[in-house]
């Protein structure tokens, strides 16, 4: 297999297992954001609930895991609608380097 | 399935990648910007509460989400578990309904309370 395929397919396997990683994760997201309609106190504890080391590494691969599908999905975007497919390898390199990135500045600032 | 179900999936996949890739974008700079110094229902709400323009964005945000997860979760399940027709594609629907039901839901208690 050539380098750019196995690249190709790095890419293709972490566009998929994010989604999927993300699909899952929106209903409890969601749910988080709706006890607000109990009232800010009870959004607070589970706010305070979050502000733990183990948690924060989860919201931290969450982020990686959102960026990693974006880059990923711009990749695709780009490969399938414009006309220059021979950065295939470019585009999963930028894309794994914002990912990172984003990732980066997340655990700096949390 | 027909063909043209399926060209009309796609097309739905990449128009709503498209709505997705701005609003992920500004998701992830807000998400930056929001953790500075921990997170509170005070500052969360302070943001959003009576925002009409927070408001339509996450609602815009949660229906791109709810018709591209959907579909990608149909994807999956069709090449990685041979689940494919009928069955997934009402389970598709229905997870795209219950998706935009929780996910207005959200974006009410946050922009309405």
């Amino acid at each position: 297999m050539s380098a750019r395929g196995h690249t190709a397919y790095w890419a293709f396997v972490v566009h998929r297992v994010s989604g999927v990683a993300l699909a899952l994760f929106l209903p409890a997201h969601f749910w988080v954001l709706a006890l607000a309609l109990q009232g800010e106190a009870t959004m607070d504890a589970t706010l305070r609930w979050t502000d733990q080391p183990l948690v924060h590494v989860a919201e931290w691969v969450l982020v990686m895991l959102l960026a990693a599908h974006f880059a990923g999905g711009i990749r695709l975007l780009a490969l399938e609608l414009l006309p220059w497919r021979n950065w295939q390898k470019t585009l999963a390199t930028l894309a794994a380097a914002f990912a990172l990135a984003v990732g980066l500045v997340f655990a700096l600032v949390r | 399935m027909s063909a043209r179900r399926e060209t009309f999936l796609w097309v739905a996949q990449r128009a709503t990648a498209v709505v997705l890739a701005l609003c992920v974008f500004v998701h992830l700079a807000t998400i930056i910007y929001a953790v500075r110094g921990g997170l509170s229902a005070a500052d969360i709400l302070g943001r959003t509460r009576g925002s009409i323009a927070w408001g339509a964005f996450y609602s815009a945000f949660v229906i791109a989400a709810a018709i591209h997860g959907a579909i990608g979760l149909r994807n999956v399940a069709g090449e990685w578990l041979g689940l494919r027709g009928e069955v997934s594609e009402v389970a598709m629907t229905v997870v795209a309904v219950a998706m935009t039901i929780l996910g207005l839901r959200a974006v009410a208690a946050v922009v309405v309370g």
